[in-house]
């Protein structure tokens, strides 16, 4: 079950990824190759099966009372910012 | 030589005043200025952090503070967040990122006084089994320059394993710690998913990571696994478990233990790499142990269903770099989807845009039942086989690769070969088992590991058993012509 070039071109889409020109045969190949090989799992029996989405079982999300518990550093966080301004992140224009 | 000495060794030369930290650092440093360079298992170099740091341990332990870890040297992963040091997670999308607080892993060591001399490098974003997919160029295995160390700690291993750090941290979501242990002749232990926080440790596939470490042997591994392990409030996934005292259990006799050989392992195992692993179950039995076989039928699907499960979290975990906030972004974007595109196109590497789009794929419109859920369905089928033998013998032997270190080089262009050389490790991510790999000789002068497996939580009996195979014989000790030195 081989992926076609519209395929990839969708998925790199839904990712948000560009793909040039080049690159795009070779991605082809090898997402098809690794679709191809992951389908094996189809042939599995897994009728009763609870799909497993953490490995250890009985966990549960922990709580914790809502309480402040840090602080404000965004200067600190934003050092790493490509483009800031008054505090706030610079992007392309949005809405026009 | 103070690079073969063990952690042990090293924390009574260092409480006795024979050596300082400082110059115990130096000592590493030197031979990271030295050897790293045909290497190249570090990204960043911090020196002169390194320095301060081996002084202020030095300040502690003449105040009279002792501690197993208090002044020795480490080279952190570059996929922990190191406070006000670069974090780039091997690569071009974090290149420019320093990190503004420590991981839990970091925070921990660092309290425990170890000195951190840098940043190891490692597949980008812990995408792959032979470090050749790190931004930053291919790591070389010590034992043979030509050849992969294995991925994705390939840095830390290679490090590891030339001696230029005491001990390294890693991670381990498919094999990571314990498939580059296995090819560069050193100890990598994978603790149990939850035994050691996430806290500060980019996540590539959250139900499968896991911190651990690297280190000479399995004592030296017991000092390293008591600092870093525990619960963390700051890690919904931690467990709440008191952590036994792993060094106190290593001494304990084997005899009784039951050890399972996994007959998937066997399967198709070349003769030379069998022979190894059969020398070292002969070591076990003289040791005490009763050997026997075991079957785990849905083990030769670990590899499909990782290659769903992994990408899928991964694919979701790598979206929030977006160029807006931190990491790479394109120049001169013309909307905000350029933006997106082209910081991400640009930013990561191949294998990673490929397991970004394998997840996407699975779990997109139409594929989630097929491909997602089934695979979590199968997941569960492994862990049950590893439930069950485990009702029959406490630990499960095998080889951690079913080859030496192959050459650089050979096996980048199709992900399905490298995929395939995680067929040994993959298994005991998907259940959240702990896995260990030792040095049990060589093939062709390149190193084979040993692999154990064990129940949840039991790390002691782990590393209990490595060490006594440790005390009959002297793989581990054994250092990569050239950095004997």
């Amino acid at each position: 079950m081989s992926l076609t070039r519209k395929d990839v071109e969708k998925i790199a889409h839904l990712a948000r990824l560009s793909i040039t020109e080049q690159e795009m045969p070779v991605y082809v190949t090898s997402l098809s190759s690794i679709v191809d090989f992951v389908d094996e799992l189809s042939r599995v029996q897994t009728d009763d099966v609870l799909p497993m989405a953490h490995p250890l079982d009985g966990q549960h999300q922990r709580l914790r009372a809502d309480r402040v518990s840090e602080s404000d550093q965004h200067e600190k966080y934003q050092t790493n910012a490509p483009a800031v301004q008054a505090g706030l992140y610079v992007v392309p224009r949005v809405i026009e | 030589m103070l690079h073969t000495l063990s952690i042990g060794e090293l924390g009574r030369s260092l409480d006795s005043g024979q050596i300082s930290s400082v110059e115990l650092t130096r000592h590493f440093l030197g031979r990271i200025e030295r050897l790293n360079p045909a290497l190249n298992a570090l990204i960043t170099l911090t020196a002169e952090l390194a320095l301060a740091a081996a002084a202020a341990a030095d300040a502690r332990r003449a105040a009279g503070e002792r501690g197993p870890l208090l002044g020795i040297p480490l080279i952190h992963k570059d996929i922990f967040c190191t406070d006000g040091v670069r974090t780039s997670c091997g690569s071009r999308m974090l290149d420019n990122f320093v990190a503004p607080y420590d991981a839990t892993v970091v925070a921990r060591l660092k309290e425990a006084g170890a000195v951190m001399l840098g940043k190891a490098n490692m597949d980008e974003f812990a995408m792959g089994s032979s470090n050749e997919t790190s931004y930053y160029g291919p790591v070389k295995n010590p034992w043979d320059t030509a050849k992969v160390p294995g991925g994705s700690s390939g840095g830390s291993a290679a490090a590891t394993a030339a001696r230029l750090a005491p001990f390294a941290t890693g991670t381990d979501t498919g094999g990571s710690i314990r498939q580059p242990a296995a090819l560069t002749g050193v100890t990598g232990v994978k603790p149990t998913y939850g035994r050691v926080s996430r806290y500060g440790m980019i996540a590539f596939a959250s139900s499968l990571d896991q911190a651990g470490v690297f280190a000479q042997s399995a004592a030296d591994a017991a000092v390293v696994l008591q600092a870093m392990a525990g619960f963390d409030p700051r890690d919904s996934t931690s467990i709440d478990a008191p952590v036994p005292d792993y060094s106190a259990a290593l001494a304990a006799p084997l005899a009784g233990l039951k050890i399972g050989l996994l007959r998937e392992f066997f399967d198709g195992l070349e003769a030379r790499n069998s022979a190894l692993i059969h020398d070292a179950l002969k070591i076990y039995r003289n040791l005490g142990a009763q050997t026997v076989e075991v079957s785990l039928p849905h083990l030769p699907l670990s590899v499909p269903t990782y290659y769903v499960v992994a990408p899928a979290e991964c694919s979701s975990n790598l979206s929030r770099f977006d160029g807006v906030r931190y990491g790479y972004r394109c120049e001169k974007p013309k909307d905000l989807l350029d933006l997106y595109t082209r910081s991400r196109g640009e930013g990561f590497g191949a294998e990673v845009k490929r397991r970004i789009m394998t997840g996407t794929y699975v779990l997109s419109a139409g594929y989630f039942d097929a491909y997602y859920l089934k695979a979590q369905k199968v997941r569960r089928l492994i862990t049950d086989d590893f439930r069950a033998a485990f009702g029959k013998v406490d630990l499960l032997i095998g080889p951690t690769t079913p080859t030496p270190a192959f050459a650089i080089g050979a096996k980048i262009n199709d992900p399905v070969t490298m995929y395939l050389n995680d067929i040994y490790t993959i298994g005991a991510n998907l259940a959240g088992l702990p896995g260990l790999s030792l040095p049990c000789g060589f093939v062709d002068g390149l190193p084979m590991g040993l692999q154990l497996i064990g129940p949840h939580f039991s790390e002691a009996k782990l590393l209990n058993a490595a060490h006594r195979f440790q005390e009959s014989t002297d793989w581990h000790r054994r250092s990569p012509p050239g950095y004997e030195q």
